[in-house]
């Protein structure tokens, strides 16, 4: 068997960059080695309810027909309609720290106006930052790194404020502790803050079947179960791929969305080509299903960012999971048209993944009923008790995340370094998806279709 | 096919790039980028879908050529001369 491209993974990147090729008559193949479609963003059901992985929301919402901005270029690169992705918008959300709250929604004056009633001082240094991140080409491939907390502090004096803002976008798309790239903390800052957040009524998995759909129905081939044991390569240019089952797939390009360490131990697992580390960020997130609304409760926010220390921390945790600060999402609480089946609170906080990993398998399951309950617990200073509403729970972890996308580390937003220009060591192979460096949903979209456009479609 | 027709394929093309934009009063003597969002990745798009089309190849010193619906289907014309209608 022989493709143009084959492309490692069959998450938004993979799927996205597989549209693009089929669309311009390629002949590309999507190896996945999970039994389902969406990596880092799927979907599953247990005990007969819906559930999706690791969506809070998606970012860069824009009304349907605007014109411009990431989600509608997407749009238009994968000849898709706004009905295929059916985003509703968020109600609002919250920046919660002590003695401080600030309220966003996806009109971002009104996001302006709360920072200028709460820091009178700081706001035209905002305004300032405003203006420079909106003169940021943060789609060039070909950039250097640049520390975001020593750009921003030069517009904002006050370090409540600068971790108030720096809180969502690294909760939402930072591989590196403490602080961002500045190209990355511009392209979250849009996608948050200027965009804001949106969710299909029916959650991920309507974006990712209408993407499978429409990348058969242009002709791609799509393997389950299809896991990459070894990228093969001869004189440093990648030549095909070698299957668990030992099928050999060749293939003029191969496009990874694996992650960059995890796509060169493919190449070599003895001796890398390319210094790649994974990063260690992950997180434990704790799944409620309640019998109510969350909103009849009194949570009508769709999303709260909190710290309960004035000092954000984001970094590896020490300790099993780091519940000074967390991620309240609601996905009850978008503006549909009905109300979802169930209630559900989801929260989510920063985690040790070598606890999570090295925990004996016999104590697994008590260390997640155990800090759920700890998870829970610490967000009750945010949110109404639902714990009297609960009628289900799950729990994921850096464990799961690692079985579910092979991410070494369990990591959920890929390595430190990005490889920004999708090139590697060995030539007709490339990168897209996490580490590539466009982050969220919208984000590993648009990595798939850059790189594709950059290499593939000669 | 016929100045008239090309026009229309790159109408079609225009339609299925850019959805949200209303074409019905473009001028083709002014460029695309003036009376749509049209950034470079569309542009592109505009190439390969002619490529896909009728399998010409539109060498990177072309695309100036292409920037108004006049020059584009001047630029076309002799190159697609002997392609038949809804070929």
């Amino acid at each position: 068997m022989r493709y143009d491209t084959v492309i490692i993974g069959a998450g938004m990147s993979g799927l996205s960059a597989g549209v693009r090729l089929a669309y311009f008559e390629k002949s590309v193949c999507i190896l996945e080695r999970h039994t389902t479609i969406g990596g880092l963003n799927s979907f599953y059901r247990l005990r007969k309810r819906n559930y999706d992985v690791g969506l809070h929301a998606v970012t860069n919402y824009a009304e349907p027909g605007t014109k411009q901005g990431p989600l509608s270029k997407l749009l238009r690169q994968l000849r898709m309609k706004w009905e295929d992705f059916d985003l509703r918008p968020q109600l609002r959300s919250s920046i919660v720290f002590p003695d401080c709250k600030l309220h966003f929604t996806n009109q971002f004056n009104f996001f302006v106006e709360q920072i200028a009633a709460a820091f009178p001082h700081q706001i035209d240094g905002f305004r300032r930052l405003v203006t420079r991140i909106a003169e940021h080409d943060a789609l060039d491939l070909e950039r250097s790194a640049l520390s975001a907390r020593q750009v921003v502090s030069e517009y904002i004096r006050d370090p409540l404020l600068v971790d108030m803002i720096f809180c969502p976008l690294m909760f939402y798309g930072s591989a590196t502790p403490r602080d961002m790239d500045f190209n990355q903390f511009v392209i979250m800052f849009k996608s948050i803050f200027h965009e804001g957040f949106g969710r299909p009524f029916d959650g991920i998995r309507l974006i990712l079947k209408r993407l499978v759909r429409h990348f058969k129905s242009l002709g791609g081939h799509l393997k389950l179960r299809a896991g990459v044991q070894e990228i093969r390569q001869t004189n440093g240019k990648a030549t095909s791929v070698l299957l668990d089952d030992g099928t050999e797939i060749e293939a003029d390009n191969i496009l990874s969305s694996a992650g960059a360490a995890e796509t060169m131990r493919l190449v070599d697992p003895h001796a890398p080509l390319m210094k790649a580390q994974p990063g260690d960020i992950s997180f434990v997130e704790s799944i409620s299903v309640l019998d109510c609304e969350p909103a009849s409760l009194g949570h009508s926010d769709t999303i709260v960012f909190y710290s309960d220390s004035k000092d954000f921390h984001y970094e590896r945790p020490n300790v099993p999971v780091d519940l000074r600060s967390g991620i309240v999402c609601s996905p009850n609480n978008f503006d549909y048209s009905q109300p979802l089946e169930d209630g559900r609170i989801r929260i989510t906080a920063l985690a040790d993944p070598h606890y999570w990993l090295n925990l004996p398998e016999e104590e697994y399951l008590a260390a997640k009923e155990y800090w759920n309950a700890q998870i829970i617990n610490s967000a009750m200073k945010h949110l109404p008790d639902f714990r009297p509403h609960v009628v289900d729970t799950d729990v994921f972890t850096p464990r799961t995340i690692r079985r579910f996308t092979g991410h070494l580390n369990g990591c959920v937003y890929g390595a430190p370094e990005k490889f920004v220009n999708g090139q590697t060591s060995v030539r007709n192979l490339y990168l897209c998806g996490t580490d590539q460096g466009f982050l969220g949903i919208v984000g590993a979209m648009l990595s798939g279709i850059t790189i594709a456009n950059r290499y593939l479609l000669k | 096919m016929t100045s008239d027709h090309i026009r229309q394929v790159i109408l079609e093309i225009l339609e299925r790039i850019a959805p949200d934009e209303d074409l019905t009063d473009l001028d083709d003597a002014r460029p695309f980028r003036e009376q749509m969002e049209l950034d470079s990745m569309d542009f592109l798009d505009i190439v390969m879908e002619l490529r896909k089309m009728y399998r010409i190849q539109i060498p990177e010193e072309d695309y100036p050529n292409l920037n108004t619906m006049a020059g584009t289907v001047e630029y076309l014309l002799p190159r697609l001369k002997d392609v038949a209608v809804g070929a």
